[in-house]
């Protein structure tokens, strides 16, 4: 489990790359550090779900990303609200300053 | 061509049926969905969003708990995804999307505006939304106002709780809830008078 403000990774994996896949964790966040705002609740997994298989319930994170981390941006304090499953999260390291 | 004796309405019959057979759902779960379904429209959405700029413990409730709000207003959620409510204040503005289908708060919002489910809006949305929002529908987000674009992109549904507008002091909730457009519940307007 992460705790609110616990700094993040969303994992860069590809599984759609192996064959058809259902998967709730957009391109654009895959590789991107950020930080746990909540624990929204525990869902059945829908990479499983959306296949008729077995579906164990997972965490479920809203995830802050700062918009420059994945674009430049000009305004660099706006920021991306997004629900990540756990099991997409590993821990992370704060950028450092300027970087 | 009788249009209640089509292909589809003989399907629609058939899968109704089954699933009463099979016990998966009931006949009156159905009729519930249905009249949900046909209840759900932004006038719901602006009812909560008048209640909660005139009721303070509401509005907490709403920031806390959206599903129970929306059941305080007697708008059904069982069987709905969890809503939650984001608020708009005078240092961040939120913009809801879905980059990856079309997930709207439907119990309270109804059906998306058709716009929503483009891939125009949804590229545009997390790519470069202040140009868009300033593009479209002239809303002009100022550079000290932190843009928060929440993509939902799972279970939850998200609405957002917009600033009440300056001019409104005095208003009542009914009169209130008639300003308030579905724009304005996913961030795309700002309520005006």
């Amino acid at each position: 489990m992460f705790a609110p403000g616990a700094v993040v990774r969303v994992k860069d994996a590809w599984p759609e790359a192996a064959g058809p896949a259902q998967i709730r964790t957009p391109y654009y966040v895959r590789g991107a550090v950020g930080e746990v705002v909540r624990h929204l609740g525990d869902f059945p997994n829908p990479e499983d779900l959306a296949f008729g298989r077995p579906a164990e319930r997972r965490p479920l994170y809203h995830v802050r990303l700062r918009k420059a981390v994945l674009w430049a941006e000009p305004l660099a304090d706006d920021e991306v609200l997004v629900e990540i499953f756990g099991h997409w999260l590993e821990p992370g390291k704060s950028p450092e300053p300027g970087e | 061509m009788n249009i209640l004796e089509t292909d589809g309405e003989r399907l629609l019959t058939a899968v109704r049926s089954l699933l009463e057979q099979k016990g998966i759902v009931s006949p009156l779960e159905v009729r519930e969905r249905i009249e949900a379904t046909d209840k759900a429209s932004p006038g719901q959405g602006a009812r909560m969003i008048a209640r909660a700029w005139t009721d303070p413990a509401y509005r907490a409730l709403m920031l806390n708990d959206g599903t129970k709000a929306a059941e305080a207003m007697e708008i059904p959620m069982r069987g709905m995804p969890p809503l939650g409510v984001l608020e708009n204040t005078a240092e961040v503005h939120n913009l809801v999307v879905c980059t990856l289908c079309s997930c709207y708060p439907r119990a309270v919002l109804g059906y998306p505006p058709f716009w929503y489910k483009s891939a125009a809006f949804r590229a545009r949305a997390i790519r470069d939304p202040r140009e868009l929002l300033a593009s479209e529908w002239k809303t002009i987000v100022p550079d000290n106002v932190k843009l928060r674009v929440v993509d939902s992109t799972a279970d939850y549904r998200w609405m957002v709780l917009p600033m009440r507008p300056a001019g409104t002091e005095g208003w009542d909730a009914a009169r209130l809830a008639g300003i308030v457009r579905e724009g304005d519940m996913i961030g795309v307007t700002l309520p005006v008078i």
